[in-house]
């Protein structure tokens, strides 16, 4: 008669979830701090892997491809000059399709000639190639952007900042600003520029008007530079040497677009507390599952005593704890899943971006709260199976 | 072949001072034997239910379970014989309150590795051997006390063991559900089940073939009527 006993695991299946229907409202109370954690993580990743693909999609649109080129500020404090011939030499370079150059000028502007002259507003007026527009991908609010003709003419572009500094919302002609004690004409105003947010706040004259009606000869402060993006690499290292050949330690050079992809970054790493949070919720949850699977064993010592007299092994009966503790986290897992998917549905829908939850975060979510359930089920599970049938059914 | 026999058994419960629940206990139940033991209280009466059933293991002496001995055995092991070899009946139902009478019968069979439509075939036919058919469907909250035992009797039977150890089943019960039950009982012993009931109700002992009475932990009296 040396037969030992068996449970298939379809029954052993259905009897962790048996036992927790006998008491649903409990195994509800319970599921939800799992719940809770699960939802916090999801919600933080789906966040923020949608505010960064949103990101990322904005650097694509814009294009990794643009450089700039500046003087560079020694270690003296005072700062260096570009040669006035960089552009020209920076446009033979193979891979470079486009580039424009802005300089500043000493000027400032004003709404018109009564205005203080302390109050200039921090704008910044330039002078600026007419291909500066198409160079940075800029877009116009209002208006056209300098050509040819109106860069020898009194006529100015503004930044989106410096328009609104202004008070300026038109540029159809009729609108005038004091600019060096005569009057420019309003011709365009930029949309905000991603790229070069420095032309937010500046007021922009083409370089013939800049020579003629600014008396200005100074050598270019910025040069943008568009190259082809598989030579992006190669046009970057030859930038300085190009347009500074003599002191090329002057020349900085700077990608735009590393900017952005650093903010990306760092907003990955913005989720870390979040992600704590979520963890300590998790623990919360792992913690009260054991918690109350420790009672259910104290007030289920009859019936462990019965299904030991039945012929349930130790193994059964651990196994049938541990089965309810990881179907309470998982079901905790699968509804903090769900809401935390819907949590960053919302908030996607909100500041009008894709929503992007990975599927690996879903699957992992649930992963781990399974993971919590089994830990915070394992000691009950030992408890519940080291009892002595004897000892179950006596104390019962 | 015996269900059950027990030789110089001797149980020694851990404490201050110890307690020896069981002294030298010889006892064999036949295949298709009655017995009821009975005793006052402390007599040692459930613990050697508790010993014959392997839900203890004797301080000293050797059981045999259907001819086999039980007490070298593993845990595991012995979880095999109880599945295979022992059903039980407690003082207490035991019921789970939210499945029917038809599958806390079935639930009998848990441990045998067999498919639920099989258990649910054979624990019908157990819960008809116990008069309980128009019951089947009914959840434990819905029965008598008497039902609810007659559903835990059935689901001790539901695997055919050679040996149906019973603890006090009608110490929840009034006499006249007490009386019933035992009539159940008499009824499976009729139809070849071995039944060892332990009890402190005379009148009801009087009822089996053969009565055993302990006191301090020895056999007293063996009545054969």
């Amino acid at each position: 008669m040396k037969t030992h006993s068996r449970l298939r695991a379809a029954d052993a299946w259905r009897l962790a979830v048996l036992g927790l229907r006998g008491r649903p409202v409990r195994a509800a109370l319970s599921a939800t701090g799992v719940a809770i954690g699960v939802a916090t993580l999801v919600a933080v990743f789906g966040i923020s892997a949608s505010s960064r693909a949103q990101l990322i999609a904005q650097i694509d649109a814009l294009g990794t491809n643009l450089l700039t080129v500046s003087p560079n500020s020694g270690f003296t404090g005072q700062t260096a000059t570009l040669p006035a011939r960089a552009p020209a030499m920076i446009s033979r370079i193979g891979p470079v399709t486009s580039d424009a150059a802005t300089s500043d000028l000493s000027d400032a502007v004003y709404r018109n000639q009564d205005i203080p002259r302390v109050d200039s507003q921090a704008i910044a007026v330039k002078a600026a190639d007419v291909n500066l527009l198409t160079t940075v991908q800029a877009h116009l609010w209002a208006g056209q952007f300098l050509n040819p003709e109106t860069a020898r003419l009194p006529a100015v572009v503004l930044g989106h900042d410096a328009a609104a500094a202004l008070g300026v919302d038109r540029a159809d002609g009729g609108v005038v600003v004091w600019l060096a004690n005569q009057w420019f004409d309003v011709v365009g105003i930029l949309e905000p520029v991603v790229l070069a947010p420095e032309l937010d706040r500046a007021a922009l004259v083409g370089f013939p008007a800049a020579r003629q009606l600014l008396h200005h000869r100074a050598p270019p402060t910025e040069i943008y530079v568009r190259t082809d993006p598989t030579s992006v690499g190669a046009v970057e290292s030859v930038l300085a040497a190009t347009a500074d050949p003599a002191t090329p330690q002057d020349a900085a050079v700077t990608n735009p677009s590393d900017a952005l992809t650093a903010r990306a970054e760092a907003s990955a790493a913005f989720q870390s507390l979040f992600l704590s949070l979520g963890a300590i919720a998790l623990l919360v949850g792992g913690i009260g599952i054991a918690n109350v699977m420790v009672i259910g064993v104290l007030e289920r010592r009859g019936e462990i005593g019965l299904r030991r007299a039945m012929g349930a092994r130790r193994l059964h009966v651990g196994l049938q704890f541990l089965g309810e503790a990881a179907t309470l986290s998982v079901t905790g897992g699968v509804a903090g899943a769900v809401l935390g998917a819907l949590a960053v549905t919302i908030y996607a829908a909100i500041r009008n971006w894709g929503t992007s939850v990975p599927a690996g975060v879903l699957a992992g979510a649930v992963g781990i709260a399974l993971a919590v359930g089994a830990l915070g089920g394992l000691y009950p599970a030992w408890r519940a199976a080291r009892l002595s049938p004897a000892e179950a059914l006596r104390s019962a | 072949m015996n269900a059950l026999e027990l030789q110089g058994v001797g149980k020694e419960h851990e404490g201050t001072p110890p307690v020896q629940a069981l002294r030298d206990v010889s006892l064999t139940v036949e295949s298709g034997g009655f017995l009821a033991v009975t005793g006052p209280s402390g007599s040692g009466k459930s613990t050697l239910l508790a010993v014959a059933g392997t839900l203890e293991r004797p301080t000293r002496g050797t059981v045999r379970v259907a001819g086999t001995a039980v007490q070298a055995m593993s845990d595991t092991e012995l979880s095999g014989i109880r599945s295979t070899g022992l059903g039980f009946v407690f003082q207490q139902f035991h019921l789970l309150p939210t499945r029917s009478v038809l599958h806390n019968v079935a639930d009998g069979l848990l441990y045998r590795g067999i498919t639920a439509a099989e258990r649910l075939e054979r624990a019908t036919e157990a819960v008809a051997a116990v008069g309980l058919d128009h019951r089947r469907t009914h959840r434990p909250g819905e029965l008598s006390g008497g039902e609810c035992q007659r559903t835990a009797i059935a689901r001790a039977i539901v695997g055919e063991p050679a040996l149906l150890l019973a603890d006090e089943p009608t110490g929840n019960l009034d006499s006249a559900t007490g009386r019933e039950i035992f009539s159940v009982l008499g009824r499976l012993h009729e139809r070849g089940t071995t039944i060892l009931v332990v009890t402190h109700n005379d009148e009801l002992a009087r009822r089996t073939p053969r009565t055993v009475a302990l006191r301090d932990g020895r056999i007293e009296r063996d009545d054969r009527r």
